[in-house]
């Protein structure tokens, strides 16, 4: 690796970091103006035009807010909770493709931080760990709604893994790589996976939503019943961090639905616009910054048209309509491939 | 039994069918509606900015009126607290000393005037009872406090400024005025009225 590339990527970095925390703040704000849309109110409009100082309001409040470390509490696992769950948020982003890469002084630099050639378990990894942050933060509180939060939040983002991970099979299972850059360039020409998935693709997103505990499965969470979740005993920004990680989770997840799904940065009839190299790159970002907007606002319309799910639902759902189906979905999958004489 | 509204609808239980088991048609049909509500107008009135449209004869928070010369109308007779049914106001009456003509404009004034506005409900019977065109609700709207001491409003509060008028001519209609004189009403019968 040269140094300019080095330095790029440092750079790249940096970008990636500021654009998920910078989306979060935002979708937050998103989040209460579309709620409020949606229910025909206005939504906060005081800080700023449109409202729009509001996360940088709610954020100087998060920090100003006191700082509560529960006596009965484990001091140390107590504080690395939050950090944990927001580490792994921040941790997905680096394997996606923002776009198909720069061009200066004839070397290409691509829009991706690393393209690990097991970017999608690297993906499924990370998640999996995020799960340690809300277990950990939820025991160390030493509290019975924080302990049935934690229970809950784990258990349910475990059982969707399952269902998950099958369904993301059949998709690797026709693009035979586990690369999202590799995934992202087959979508290029032809048509997106999810003409060919889309059975996997229904699987994927309510999958997505239980993992970003989200409604309809916000069970976690849910005040009526748990008086906070797993987050009863946080206060100040280590609240705020376990609150921010969810948006970046919920960014990241509809960035990976999009490029895994919806053709990445591609979009139909890209080469026939004419546009050369840099500037199609950046026309490509854009768009693919739409599909994940896209998807953000479904993940906030669900919400707010959704009532819960009980959590013997929710269990059912997962083990026994979703895992069935994600299996008969690889199996189909298989015999299609077989038949069209495109096994390998 | 009567019907409430058109929306009523007869419900059975019976089993669902696979399209109602899927879930996915009525998850879709909601999210129609919601989505159907994103371009409805919105119900919200931004108060401080903007502000709700009262009626013409409004009743909000009340005014101790000043004749032309700007002298007070109130003669502390006590008509408004008899009539009050939410028991709101309280006065104390004092004697006009001489020199004091221009401040007020009979004999006998009042010297505390208090109208609770916790208590009050706003029903104007203050103001049907008053013989001296002294008491009005405008439509000006009671501000809020953080104490309930601040919610009893003294004369202060109630008695107009000389130079800052309060318009009441909206809820001072002639059929208003010709009501007041109408001796039909307790109210309004003098002493030797009632005699007779």
């Amino acid at each position: 690796m040269t140094d300019s590339m080095l330095i790029y990527k440092i750079i790249l970095c940096v970008i990636v970091f500021a654009v998920s925390l910078g989306a979060a703040a935002y979708m937050t704000w998103g989040e209460r103006k579309l709620a409020a849309w949606l229910q025909d109110r206005v939504g906060p409009n005081r800080a700023g035009p449109l409202g729009l100082l509001q996360p940088i309001a709610d954020g100087i409040k998060m920090i100003f807010k006191e700082e509560m470390i529960p006596t009965h509490s484990n001091r140390w696992l107590f504080i690395l909770g939050p950090c944990f769950f927001m580490l792994c948020a921040c941790m997905t982003g680096v394997v996606i493709p923002w776009g198909a890469g720069w061009e200066a002084g004839g070397t290409i630099f691509p829009m991706q931080v690393t393209d690990i050639n097991i970017g999608l378990l690297y993906l499924l990894g990370v998640v999996s760990i995020g799960v340690y942050g809300v277990m950990i933060g939820g025991w160390a509180s030493n509290n019975k709604y924080s302990l049935l939060g934690a229970l809950r939040a784990s258990s349910q983002m475990i059982s969707y893994e399952v269902a998950m991970g099958l369904a993301l099979i059949a998709l690797v299972m026709m693009t035979g790589t586990l690369s999202l850059k590799e995934i992202v360039a087959q979508q290029d020409q032809g048509l997106s996976y999810v003409v060919y998935q889309p059975l996997g693709f229904i699987i994927f997103i309510i999958c997505a939503f239980a993992e970003t505990n989200r409604a309809p499965f916000d069970l976690p969470e849910c005040e009526s019943e748990l008086v906070g979740g797993y987050h009863t005993e946080y206060s100040s920004m280590k609240l705020g961090f376990f609150l921010f990680a969810e948006y970046i989770n919920m960014f990241i997840s509809s960035a990976i639905m999009a490029s895994l799904y919806f053709g990445g940065y591609n979009f139909p009839f890209q080469h026939e616009l004419g546009l050369d190299g840099n500037l199609l790159t950046a026309v490509q970002t854009a768009v693919f910054f739409g599909k994940i907007f896209i998807f953000i606002f479904v993940f906030m319309w669900v919400r707010w048209t959704l009532p819960r799910f009980r959590y013997d639902q929710l269990m059912n759902l997962g083990w026994k309509v979703l895992l069935p189906l994600a299996i008969a979905n690889i199996i189909i999958t298989g015999f299609v491939m077989l038949f069209m004489g495109k096994l390998g | 039994m009567m019907q409430l509204t058109n929306r009523s609808m007869q419900v059975a239980k019976k089993e669902l069918t696979l399209m109602e088991r899927l879930y996915f048609p009525a998850i879709i049909k909601g999210m129609l509606i919601t989505l159907s509500h994103l371009f409805k107008r919105k119900a919200t009135i931004k108060y401080p900015d903007q502000t709700r449209e009262l009626s013409a004869v409004y009743r909000g928070q009340h005014v101790l009126k000043r004749d032309e010369a700007g002298a007070e109308r109130c003669t502390a007779c006590g008509l408004c607290a008899v009539a009050c049914p939410a028991e709101a106001i309280t006065m104390e009456s004092a004697e006009r000393k001489k020199g004091e003509e221009s401040m007020y404009r009979e004999e006998k004034y009042a010297k505390i005037y208090e109208i609770n506005m916790l208590r009050c409900i706003f029903c104007g019977l203050c103001e049907e009872a008053c013989p001296k065109e002294a008491i009005f609700l405008t439509d000006r709207i009671v501000p809020s406090s953080f104490t309930r001491g601040e919610e009893v409003f003294g004369k202060d509060k109630l008695v107009e400024a000389i130079d800052l008028r309060v318009d009441v001519t909206k809820r001072q209609t002639p059929e208003v005025l010709d009501f007041k004189t109408d001796k039909k009403h307790y109210h309004n019968q003098t002493f030797l009225d009632k005699k007779k």
